[in-house]
């Protein structure tokens, strides 16, 4: 019975993620319009844009590999099975005993491995652009994360994330130097890894200038639906593994029954929107920068991983 | 120091051909001017051919004199000025293109207009029916280890005009880039054959639609040079106010969209609207957003009434209220100016070489303006600067644009206040005879040259060159040793025309 209901509220957690995140997308793309002076589509936009895909014929380069057809499905599950390990409105579900953080960046990173090559198959010179500039920001943005997932399981004896997110809720922990620095540096790994400004342009059509969309620029059809899906996935993912980590209120304790998960799901729905609303300011206030600043920007992030680790060395306290 | 006079006496003078002389020149002399021009001691402001002639249009930098001068070429031949002059050099082979006159010694042979696609040949000259070149376009190579193309375009991703461009990149680095254009060719010259001056000056207003009062007032001057004809004193002034709110308009949308290319879509944003509330204004004072078909050889059709002036004065006075605070957040945003300062810098020997106009030259330290240089009517009697910068990097060039809509409002300013009254049109009388008139006026873009010969009332020959001719050679000088993913922005900063350039 308890196994039954454990995989319950699993299944509404990753059905959750499923439904709320093109939302998400839409709501940042509607902010970013009104801040534009514009009107924006729907906020539901990203939903139809989906369903458009789906039903859309796929065309395929005569070159295009079995590799080129299975990319989508891998990295779409990749990044979905990522997503339900992250404590969204409640945490010690089934899943998240199963995979700790060091197993969500593996899976991120495969999906991305994965993309890369795809990008490459066809032969094409922006899918070859794209790709490299796609690995250039993952081998500066995964150190730079593993550092911050070990800052974190140093202030929480853990690199699960239910644990660090139950004791990071819990009033044990105060004030510490070494999670802002982690804070800061996962907010720059999170912008580079869903190709948001300053790094990429989700918005762009100078094909030039694409990391993200260059690397993609061959798909169409479902196959473009589940990679979309799959970049609106992971923005929620990075989303809700921040706001587990360093804004873990009123998320539910495993096991504390319905009301609580409500209350949690609507924390959630909450802190989703103010992040997603910052996210747009930021984006609207900044310009793209020069690919080759990408490394220094990312060099930060990895450094201020690396002195958040090594404060805690010096003292536990910080 | 040979001086365009010198030029002008050894040559024979054409009679009827206003403002400036033309002259018919032997080989040897054409030779002598394309060896002062390689010199770099005159301009080139234009080279274009006829049936069995071709003409050269020349500037001296320090006079400003202005000269054609005119070679007969009946065996299909003449000496190539590419050869010394490199910015000759397209316009050599769309002449060859065209009218099929081949310059001796072309480096260049390759075709430039006529991508095979007529079902002819040489269309303005023999037409010679059939598929033109066997042979598959060659782009320049580039060798060496490491290197790569990329391809891009003639169809791209946005909403722009067709034109391809093959990059060879190290990397990110790009080490060559090599333009391929005419997709948007129209053969509007063509069409200009046996027009009337009513169709003619419609045909020259279709031209470039970002540029169609500098193109229907060109046009216009020439004919009425041609003709030796006056326009009305109000109809002088009010085609430099549709010049200025031309230029306006295209400013504004030029130092938002090129911030938009480095993702900063708030500046966008701000200066789509202040382009939008010139556009509406000319809409509303002038019956067209675009301000077509307003200017024609005589004068201009359409007056502006009261209401008019009030609603342009309006926007006016709302721009200079809304602008400043937008050149603040431009020059005040970091993340953006890391992009602009210092990326696809433009040395200013390029520019004085190819006598670039607009705000290409004034940003690399040629100061031309022909507002200035020319100071046609009415802008001999208005104020304004002509600013220059010496960086040439898009930092630069959006400056440019930045001071001369501050100019542009001054100037919308002072005609609004001194408009005289008075007719609108000066009929024009019939000639038969041969007729030739020549116009340099300054669009957005820079200066656009319009050169024509009237017959009974008819056009018999229409040229009109686009500065986006000695502008887009430097583009490809520009982008070298920059990367791949600032061609854009750099690109957005020269805003040359596709269709001008095509015709």
């Amino acid at each position: 019975m308890v196994v039954i209901s454990d995989i319950l509220v699993q299944g509404v957690q990753m059905l959750l993620v499923l439904l709320l995140a093109p939302l998400l997308t839409g709501f940042v793309r509607k902010i970013k319009a009104r801040l534009l002076r514009r009107r924006g589509a729907s906020v539901f936009q990203p939903y139809r844009d989906l369903l458009r895909l789906l039903r859309k014929e796929v065309v395929l380069a005569d070159n295009a590999s079995w590799l080129f057809r299975v990319t989508p499905y891998i990295t779409f599950a990749a990044i979905w099975v990522a997503a339900a390990l992250v404590p969204t409105f409640a945490t010690g579900l089934l899943f998240n005993w199963t995979a700790d953080l060091i197993a969500i960046v593996a899976l991120l990173g495969s999906a991305r491995f994965f993309l890369a090559l795809a990008g490459m198959d066809v032969g094409t010179s922006f899918g070859g652009i794209g790709s490299s500039r796609e690995v250039m920001i993952a081998a500066l943005a995964e150190p730079a994360m593993l550092l911050i997932v070990f800052c974190m399981a140093l202030v929480a004896g853990s690199t699960q994330l239910s644990t660090v997110a139950n004791f990071l809720a819990s009033s044990y922990v105060g004030l510490r130097v070494s999670l802002g620095m982690a804070l800061i540096a996962l907010i720059m790994v999170a912008l580079a890894e869903n190709a948001r400004i300053p790094v990429d342009n989700p918005a762009t059509h100078l094909e030039l200038t694409m990391v993200h969309e260059a690397m993609v620029l061959e798909y169409s059809g479902r196959h473009l639906a589940m990679i979309e899906f799959g970049a609106f996935l992971q923005l929620l993912l990075y989303i809700s593994l921040i706001a587990c980590v360093f804004v873990p209120w009123k998320i539910a304790l495993f096991g504390t029954g319905p009301l609580a998960y409500a209350i949690g799901a609507g924390a959630y729905i909450v802190k989703l929107a103010v992040a997603g609303f910052l996210l747009a300011l930021f984006e609207t206030a900044t310009a793209k920068m020069r690919v080759f600043r990408i490394p220094q920007f990312l060099g930060a992030a990895l450094m201020l991983g690396l002195l958040g680790t090594l404060l805690l060395f010096v003292s536990r306290s910080f | 120091m040979a001086a365009l006079i010198d030029l002008m006496l050894k040559g024979h003078k054409v009679q009827q051909h206003g403002p400036w002389p033309r002259v018919v020149v032997d080989a040897q002399q054409w030779e002598f001017a394309a060896g002062e021009l390689q010199q770099g001691r005159w301009g080139l402001l234009g080279l274009w051919g006829e049936p069995s002639t071709v003409h050269m249009a020349i500037m001296d930098p320090f006079a400003t004199e202005i000269l054609v001068v005119s070679l007969d070429c009946p065996d299909r031949r003449y000496p190539s000025v590419g050869r010394h002059h490199p910015p000759a050099l397209r316009l050599e082979r769309a002449v060859n293109d065209l009218f099929g006159l081949s310059a001796q010694g072309l480096p260049d042979t390759r075709p430039w207009l006529d991508h095979d696609r007529w079902g002819v040949r040489f269309p303005s000259g023999d037409r010679i029916n059939g598929p033109s070149q066997a042979m598959p376009y060659r782009f320049l190579p580039a060798e060496g280890s490491g290197l790569h193309q990329i391809a891009v375009g003639p169809v791209h991703a946005g909403i722009i005009e067709p034109g391809h461009f093959r990059f060879t990149a190290s990397g990110e680095t790009v080490v060559r880039l090599e333009q391929r254009l005419g997709y948007t060719h129209k053969g509007v010259e063509q069409l200009m054959i046996g027009a009337s001056l009513e169709r003619a000056v419609q045909l020259a207003g279709r031209v470039s639609g970002d540029s169609t009062v500098a193109y229907a007032y060109a046009f216009s001057k020439a004919a009425e040079a041609a003709l030796e004809l006056g326009a009305p004193d109000r109809a002088v002034w009010l085609r430099a106010l549709l010049a200025e709110l031309e230029r306006l308009a295209n400013h504004l949308g030029d130092i938002g969209a090129i911030c938009n290319d480095a993702s900063f879509a708030l500046m966008h944003a701000h200066c789509s609207v202040l382009r939008e509330s010139v556009l509406r204004a000319s809409g509303s004072a002038f019956g067209h957003r675009l301000m077509r078909d307003i200017i024609v050889p005589g004068g201009v059709i359409g007056d502006l009434d009261d209401a008019g002036t009030e609603i342009i004065q309006a926007m006016a006075d709302n721009i200079r209220l809304r602008f400043p605070a937008l050149v603040e957040l431009y020059d005040n945003t970091a993340s953006l100016q890391d992009r602009t300062v210092d990326t696809g810098v433009l040395k200013p020997a390029l520019t004085r070489q190819y006598a670039a106009g607009g705000y290409i030259g004034r940003a690399s330290g040629r100061s031309f303006d022909a507002r200035r240089a020319l100071a046609y009517p009415p802008y001999d009697s208005l104020s304004f600067e002509v600013p220059v910068l010496s960086e040439g990097d898009v930092n630069a060039r959006v400056w440019i644009r930045i001071r001369e809509v501050e100019q542009g409002l001054s100037l919308i300013d002072q005609i609004l206040n001194r408009l005289p009254e008075g007719r609108l049109m000066t009929p024009a009388g019939d000639r038969s005879e041969a007729r030739e008139g020549m116009a340099i006026v300054e669009g957005f873009r820079g200066d656009v040259l319009v050169w024509l010969r009237l017959r009974d009332g008819r056009i018999e020959r229409c040229h009109m060159r686009d500065p986006s001719w000695f502008q887009w050679p430097l583009l490809e000088a520009v982008v070298e040793n920059n990367i791949v993913a600032d061609f854009p922005l750099c690109n957005k900063s020269f805003n040359c025309s596709y269709s001008g350039h095509d015709l």
